[in-house]
């Protein structure tokens, strides 16, 4: 079992089609979705954690391919915090959209959510101290 | 019934004196009540780590044989001000490298000098008959140089506006990235926690008081620049927003790296964290009641940064602590610039410094103007 991060890519009037459902009852894929921007008539994103065996995942990842309106992205890269380094000063929550970096409220510590994390990079620009970087 | 400073320090001295933080001693009064609070408590420490902009350090880094008035002068490709005596320079925080950019500046230089690193001096000069060295690049550290010390004009601002951006575009701030559409809400005190907020009407802090800054102590020289206690005040005496300043100054060679950070802002530039506490004597009553001052009893205005709008909204630390405030109905996520997390250790630092014995309290030598103080603006004039 192994789970990879997708983005996918929806263009002009391509929502019709039961992505999520079909990936899971076809391939015997888990799909857990991280961050959804999909509303008729516009382009959307969603993007999500699937997890399977690798002959599945990569059967599924062929039939996005072959969906009309709709492209897939992996996120090779992840994010490091250099925790070590980090002073806790929240700037880079200001940006984080998906909830994956929040202050604890009783310590006021960073706290970093690996599972939320859109590998977006935002936070890695918005850090004063440079100690969030993506790397492959 | 009250206490003086002397006591305080005799109590101090002896190693007997009962210290409390600005966030402990809320709880304190609460449980004993103001009068029996009083009777026991000594002092109450303070702490703040934000981003300081007007930050800087003074260098004197001897004379080289032969000697040079150095008129140009460069610091690891950072330019320091050298239009002082002849081995003297200034080094501001946000000054950018010649070569970097904004990847690298004044606070980073300042940071690799309190770490203990080698720097690259360069400086130029058009001789003289008494200096009549033109050009020097050599290699400087704590140890080679004489004086070296942070003077800061602007510190511990009482109270910060809180920011947003009513704009649709993505605006890069000193208060951070400010997402578009009032996609988010940033703020930099420690609240409660703050020097400032603790001692509102600057009872106790004034011209020579001693502080804890960037790991050392340190001195208050001066009223801040922009130091503005006209500022509209709640009925605590805590003012809505800016408000005074303290212009700091400390020993950069006995500071710590862990108190004084480089920072760069996105598409901003650089500037820097610099970490201060002061200890306030609870000289009576309404000393304690000033410290036991709580998020929720401390506002701030929040400002579209764009200048667009005038949000005409207060807000409270509670509320933004919350995680969440309201815009026109909208619940808008706030996220912290300051670190409360360190603000707390040097708090807790300063307490263990108290009850030992290692850090007596000040009489300040003068006193700040509570009022009459009028923020002048820069007008463009015919020359
Ligand atoms: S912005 Fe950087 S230093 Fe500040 S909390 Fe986030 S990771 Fe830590
Ligand atoms: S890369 Fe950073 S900002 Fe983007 S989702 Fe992950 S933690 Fe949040």
């Amino acid at each position: 079992m192994k789970t990879i991060k997708v983005s996918l890519q929806y263009s002009l009037n391509s929502i019709t089609t039961p992505l999520v459902s079909n990936l899971i009852r076809k391939f015997n894929v888990e799909v857990n979705i991280l961050h959804a921007n999909i509303s008729l008539n516009k382009i959307g994103t969603l993007i999500a954690d699937i997890t399977g065996n690798d002959q599945d995942i990569q059967d599924a990842l062929d039939y996005i391919e072959n969906q009309d309106g709709i492209r897939y992205k992996l996120f090779n890269k992840k994010l490091i915090w250099q925790e070590e380094d980090c002073v806790h000063c929240g700037a880079c929550t200001a940006v984080c959209p998906s909830n994956a970096l929040t202050m604890n409220k009783d310590t006021w510590c960073l706290e970093f959510s690996k599972e939320k994390c859109l590998v977006c990079g935002l936070c890695a620009k918005a850090c004063p101290l440079n100690v969030m970087s993506l790397q492959a | 019934m009250q206490k003086t400073i002397a006591e305080i320090n005799e109590k101090i001295k002896s190693g007997k004196a009962t210290v409390f933080t600005a966030e402990e001693i809320i709880s304190v009064v609460e449980e004993k009540g103001v009068k029996k609070a009083f009777e026991e408590v000594d002092v109450v420490t303070t702490g703040t780590f934000g981003p300081m902009c007007s930050s800087g350090m003074f260098i004197n880094f001897g004379h080289s044989n032969p000697p040079i008035r150095m008129s140009k002068v460069s610091l690891n490709d950072v330019p320091a001000y050298a239009g002082i005596a002849a081995v003297d320079a200034y080094i501001g925080a946000t000054e950018h490298s010649e070569r970097l950019g904004m990847q690298y500046g004044g606070a980073h230089v300042i940071e690799d000098f309190i770490k203990g690193k080698d720097i690259v001096l360069s400086a130029e000069s058009y001789g003289t008959d008494c200096y009549p060295r033109k050009d020097i690049k050599t290699i400087i550290n704590k140890n080679s140089v004489n004086q070296a010390y942070l003077f800061n004009p602007r510190n511990c601002y009482q109270n910060y506006a809180a920011a947003t951006n009513s704009t649709d575009k993505i605006m890069y701030t000193y208060m951070g990235t400010l997402l578009p559409e009032f996609g988010n809400v940033t703020y930099s005190t420690s609240g409660e926690l703050s020097p400032l907020l603790n001692d509102p009407e600057y009872r106790t802090i004034g011209i020579g008081t001693r502080v804890f800054i960037g790991g050392t102590q340190g001195y208050v020289a001066w009223e801040g620049t922009q130091h503005d206690p006209d500022q509209e005040r709640l009925e605590n005496g805590v003012p809505i927003g800016g408000a005074g300043t303290l212009a700091l100054i400390g020993d950069a060679k006995k500071m710590s790296s862990r108190y004084i950070k480089a920072a760069i802002y996105e598409k901003y530039g650089v500037s820097m964290f610099v970490g201060v506490g002061i200890p306030i004597p609870i000289l009576d009553e309404d000393m304690l009641m000033k410290t036991a001052v709580r998020n929720r009893d401390i506002q701030t205005v929040l400002v579209d940064k764009s200048g667009r709008e005038n949000l005409n909204i207060k807000l409270n630390y509670e509320q933004l602590r919350s995680g969440y405030v309201e815009i026109r109905g909208n619940k808008v996520h706030t996220a912290p610039l300051s670190s409360l997390r360190l603000a707390r250790e040097i708090a807790h630092e300063l307490k263990k410094q108290v009850q030992q014995g290692e850090f007596m309290l000040t009489e300040p030598v003068e006193k700040f103007k509570t009022k009459g103080h009028r923020l002048n603006k820069l007008e463009d004039r015919e020359v």
